[in-house]
C-alpha cells in the first residue's frame, strides 16, 4: 500500500479521535441552546471552572485561600488530604448543579422572555464572573490532572498496524478513552431525554415553553436541571483537555473548538454535535495532511471554519439542525 | 488574591501618581487571561525585587524605586495604552514582555526617548543600536537562541549535522517564526535539513504536528512555543516516544509550567536560557527575609526559584544595575529617561557586579554598546529531572554564531532603517 496512504488512513483515524473530543465541548452548547434557546458562551469557562475544581478538591485546597490568608493574616493553603478522583468528580458534579441552580436563580430567571441576544450578553458576563471566581477560588497556576486516564500511543494498535501495513499507526490511548467516555455519555443523554419523566419534560420545554408550562412542567426546574446536565457534560471535556494540556485558564479557549461543530451540526440535535464534531476533526486533519504542506501549514482552525461555512451554505439549520419554517 | 490586592495596591499607587524623587520601573504584565501562569512568576519577581531593593538598600543611590504596574493580558492593545498611561510618571524603562506589544511601541518609545528592554523577545535586529537607537535586547535574542540550539546539537551529534534533519516546531505568529530565517542559514552552514512546522494558536490540539513529525522522524527540534502550546506540545512528545534529550524549547518554553503538567514523560526535555535557575542564590534569601516574611511580596512568595520568577528578578537586576551605572555617570541620583538610555548603551554586567547584588553567575557577563544593544548573545542549556522536580542548567553560557546571526541583523535592521527613514548613526 502506497506510504501517503497508509499515513492518511492513521490522519483519518486521528481526525475521528479529535473530532469526539470537539463534539465533547460541543454538546454542552447544544443541550442547553435546545432547552432554552440560549448560546452559552461561557460553556468554555464552564469546562475550565469544573476542572480547576475538580483539581482543587483531589488536592485538598482551601478555595479561596489566598482571600482567607489576606484577610486573616493566616497561612492555610491545604487541608491536607487529598480527595480519590471518583469521589471528587461527585463533589465536583456537585459544585457545578449548584452553580446550575445560582445561575439560574440569579441570572436567567430575571431575563425570562428577553431578547436571545440579551439571553447571550448575559452569558458572556457569565463567563467572565466564572473565570474570575475560579482565580480566586483556585488560583492561576497550571496544574497537573490527573484522574487514571491513560496516555501515550496505544501498543496493540501500533503493532498491529506495523505488521499489516509496515507502518504502526499513532492512536493516543487518551483519546480511545474519550470515544468511549463520549459514547456512553450519549447514549445516556438520549435514554435519559427519551425515556424518564425529566427527559420528556426538557424535550417539551424545548418544543414549546408555554404548552410545556400550561400541562405543569417547571421551566425553573427543567432550566436548572439542563444547565446541571451541561455542567456535568463541561466536567468531561474539562478532563479530557485538562489531562491533555494541565488545567489552565487557556482550557476556556476550548469553546473554540466547538463553534464550527455547531455551525456544521447543527444547534439543537445531539447527534449533530457527534457528527458535526467527526466531519470537523477528519476534515481539518486530513487537509492539514494533503494541503497544508503545500501553503505553509497551520490550516486547521481556519479550515474547520471554511468546512463549516460550505455547509451552512447547503444547510443553514446545520447537518442535524431543526428546519425553521415561517409561515405568513 | 494576594496578588489581586498587591495589584490594587499598585494601581492606587499609579492613580495617585509618584513621588516625582523616585526611580519609576513600569511593569507591564499580565497576571489574567490564558497566559497567566506564565505572566504572574515574572511580574511577582520583577517586583520583588525593587522591594528588595528598597527595603534593605534604601532604594537605588538613596532614591526609592517605584513598579506601578498595569495589566495587559498579553493583549497589544492594551499593552499600548498600559504604556500611554504610565509614561509620564518619570518611567524610566520599560519591559513590554511581548513581541506584539515591543513592536507596536517601537517608534513610540523613541519619539518619547524612553528606552526599552526586550530580553528574550521583541525585534531582533533591534539588537544594532545605531537603527533602534532606545531599543536594547541584552543579553540575547531569538537569534542567538536558535545559533544556541543548533551548536547544542552539533556537539550532541559529535561536531557535524551533515545530513541531519532538525524541524523547527514554532508558535504560527511573528514570535515563532523569527528564528526561521537563522535556522535557514544554519542548515546551510552545517548541512542539515530544516523544516518549519507551525501551530496555530492557542495550540490545544497539536495532532496532525506531531503525526506529522513521527512521519518525518526528524533527529532534533526546536520549539518556540508559549501558554498552553507548550505544556501540550511536551505531552504529545512524550506521547509519540520522541527522544526528550533531542527536543528543546527556547527560554519561551522552558519553565516548570511547561514540563510539570506532563509529569514523568517530560523527563530529558532541554530548553535554552539566558539566565541561571533554581533558587540557590543569596539574593533569594534576601528576598524571602525582607520581602516575602514581611508581607511585601507582590504574590504569595511561593514561587522563588522558579525559572519564569528568576526572570523577573533577573530583568530588575539589569535594570537597577542600568539605572546605578547612570547615577554614577551623571553624579546624581535623580535621573531621568535619557540618562538611563545612555546607561544601558554603555552597561557593563561583570561576575563580580552579580555576585555583589546576590546573583553570582547567574546570568553571562556581557557589555552593551551603540552598535550592539543585545550583548554577546550567551545562552545556556538546561535540563528537566522529572524526578527532582527541578531545571539544572546543563552547559556554560556560550556565544552565538555571530558570522550567521550578524549578517541577519544588518540585513533586517537596514532594511528597517530604509522603510523608516533613519539613519544609523551612534552620538
Amino acid at each position: 500500500m502506497p506510504d501517503q496512504l497508509v499515513f492518511g488512513m492513521e490522519v483519518f483515524l486521528n481526525g475521528l479521535m479529535a473530532g469526539v473530543l470537539y463534539a465533547l465541548v460541543a454538546l454542552g452548547f447544544v443541550l442547553i441552546y435546545k432547552a432554552s434557546g440560549i448560546f452559552n458562551y461561557a460553556q468554555g469557562v464552564m469546562a475550565l471552572f469544573s476542572a480547576l475544581t475538580l483539581v482543587g478538591i483531589m488536592e485538598g485546597q482551601v478555595p479561596f485561600g489566598h482571600i482567607i490568608n489576606a484577610v486573616f493574616g493566616t497561612e492555610i493553603h491545604h487541608f491536607g488530604w487529598h480527595v480519590p478522583a471518583f469521589a471528587a468528580i461527585l463533589l465536583t458534579m456537585g459544585v457545578m448543579v449548584l452553580l446550575a441552580i445560582c445561575v439560574q436563580k440569579f441570572v436567567f430567571r430575571h431575563l425570562v422572555g428577553q431578547e436571545p441576544i440579551i439571553l447571550f450578553m448575559a452569558t458572556i458576563g457569565l463567563a467572565y464572573f466564572l473565570e474570575g471566581v475560579g482565580d480566586l477560588m483556585w488560583g492561576s497556576e497550571i496544574k497537573k490532572l490527573d484522574v487514571g486516564l491513560p496516555q501515550g500511543i496505544n501498543s496493540a494498535i501500533d503493532e498491529a498496524t506495523l505488521g499489516m501495513f509496515g507502518y504502526g499507526f499513532f492512536i493516543d490511548n487518551l483519546d480511545i478513552v474519550a470515544t468511549l467516555i463520549a459514547t456512553l455519555l450519549v447514549i445516556t443523554l438520549v435514554i435519559f431525554s427519551q425515556y424518564t419523566k425529566q427527559g420528556r419534560a426538557m424535550r417539551a420545554v424545548a418544543d414549546d415553553h408555554q404548552a410545556a408550562l400550561s400541562v405543569g412542567v417547571s421551566l425553573n426546574f427543567v432550566w436548572v436541571m439542563v444547565w446541571s446536565v451541561a455542567g456535568f457534560v463541561a466536567l468531561v471535556a474539562g478532563i479530557m483537555w485538562g489531562t491533555k494540556s494541565g488545567v489552565q485558564f487557556s482550557l476556556s479557549l476550548i469553546a473554540l473548538k466547538a463553534l464550527p461543530v455547531l455551525m456544521l451540526g447543527g444547534f439543537t440535535s445531539i447527534p449533530g454535535a457527534i457528527v458535526g464534531g467527526l466531519i470537523i476533526g477528519v476534515g481539518e486533519k486530513l487537509f492539514e495532511f494533503a494541503v497544508g504542506p503545500l501553503v505553509g501549514g497551520a490550516t486547521e482552525n481556519w479550515f474547520a471554519y471554511v468546512l463549516a461555512l460550505v455547509f451552512l451554505v447547503f444547510r443553514p439549520q446545520g447537518l442535524f439542525g431543526e428546519k425553521i419554517i415561517e409561515r405568513v | 488574591m494576594k496578588l489581586k490586592l498587591a495589584t490594587l495596591a499598585l494601581g492606587a499607587t499609579m492613580a495617585a501618581g509618584p513621588v516625582m524623587a523616585d526611580l519609576v520601573f513600569p511593569s507591564l504584565s499580565y497576571r489574567t487571561g490564558p497566559f497567566a501562569a506564565g505572566g504572574i512568576p515574572f511580574a511577582d519577581g520583577y517586583a520583588d525585587y525593587f522591594t528588595l531593593l528598597n527595603e534593605r538598600d534604601g532604594g537605588i543611590g538613596g532614591e526609592l524605586a517605584q513598579v506601578p504596574e498595569c495589566e495587559t493580558a498579553y493583549n497589544t492593545e492594551k499593552g499600548v495604552e498600559c504604556y500611554e498611561a504610565t509614561k509620564d510618571l518619570g518611567a524610566l524603562v520599560y519591559q513590554p514582555l511581548s513581541t506584539g506589544i515591543t513592536y507596536q511601541l517601537i517608534p513610540k518609545v523613541t519619539a518619547d526617548g524612553i528606552p526599552m528592554h526586550t530580553m528574550g523577545y521583541g525585534r531582533t535586529s533591534a539588537k544594532n543600536g545605531k537603527v533602534f537607537s532606545h531599543v536594547f535586547n541584552y543579553p540575547a535574542n531569538y537569534w542567538d537562541g536558535a545559533s544556541a540550539g543548533v551548536n547544542h546539537f552539533l556537539e550532541q551529534a559529535g561536531g557535524s549535522l551533515e545530513g541531519k534533519k532538525i524541524t523547527l516546531l514554532h508558535f504560527n505568529g511573528a514570535y515563532g517564526r523569527e528564528p526561521i530565517s537563522t535556522l535557514e542559514a544554519l542548515s546551510e552552514k552545517h548541512g542539515f535539513d530544516f523544516n518549519a512546522i507551525p501551530i496555530d494558536y492557542p495550540g490545544q490540539e497539536q495532532k496532525s504536528q506531531w503525526l506529522q513529525i513521527r512521519r518525518e522522524r526528524p533527529d532534533y527540534i526546536l520549539f518556540w512555543g508559549w501558554g498552553v502550546m507548550n505544556q501540550v506540545a511536551v505531552q504529545e512528545a512524550a506521547n509519540i516516544r520522541f527522544p526528550m534529550e533531542n527536543f528543546m524549547g527556547i527560554w519561551w518554553s522552558g519553565s516548570e509550567n511547561d514540563v510539570i503538567p506532563a509529569g514523568d514523560g517530560a523527563n530529558g526535555y532541554k530548553a535554552l536560557q539566558f539566565h541561571n535557575v533554581g533558587d540557590d542564590y543569596p539574593v533569594f534569601e534576601d528576598i524571602q527575609k525582607y520581602v516575602v516574611d514581611a508581607g511585601k511580596a507582590a504574590g504569595a512568595g511561593d514561587q522563588i526559584g522558579s525559572v519564569l520568577y528568576n526572570r523577573g528578578v533577573y530583568a530588575a537586576f539589569l535594570a537597577a544595575e542600568a539605572a546605578k551605572q547612570a547615577q554614577a555617570a551623571n553624579g546624581t541620583s535623580k535621573i531621568d529617561a535619557a540618562m538611563m538610555r545612555d546607561a544601558m548603551e554603555g552597561l557593563t554586567i561583570t561576575a563580580d557586579i552579580m555576585s555583589d547584588a546576590g546573583l553570582p553567575n547567574f546570568g553571562p557577563a556581557f557589555n552593551v554598546t551603540c552598535e550592539n544593544h543585545g550583548g554577546e548573545g550567551m545562552a545556556a542549556v538546561a535540563q528537566w529531572d522529572a524526578s527532582a522536580q527541578s531545571w539544572s542548567l546543563i552547559s556554560d553560557f556560550s556565544p552565538s554564531d555571530a558570522s550567521v546571526v550578524g549578517p541577519l541583523i544588518d540585513a533586517d535592521s537596514a532594511a528597517f532603517a530604509s522603510e523608516n527613514n533613519i539613519s544609523p548613526n551612534c552620538n
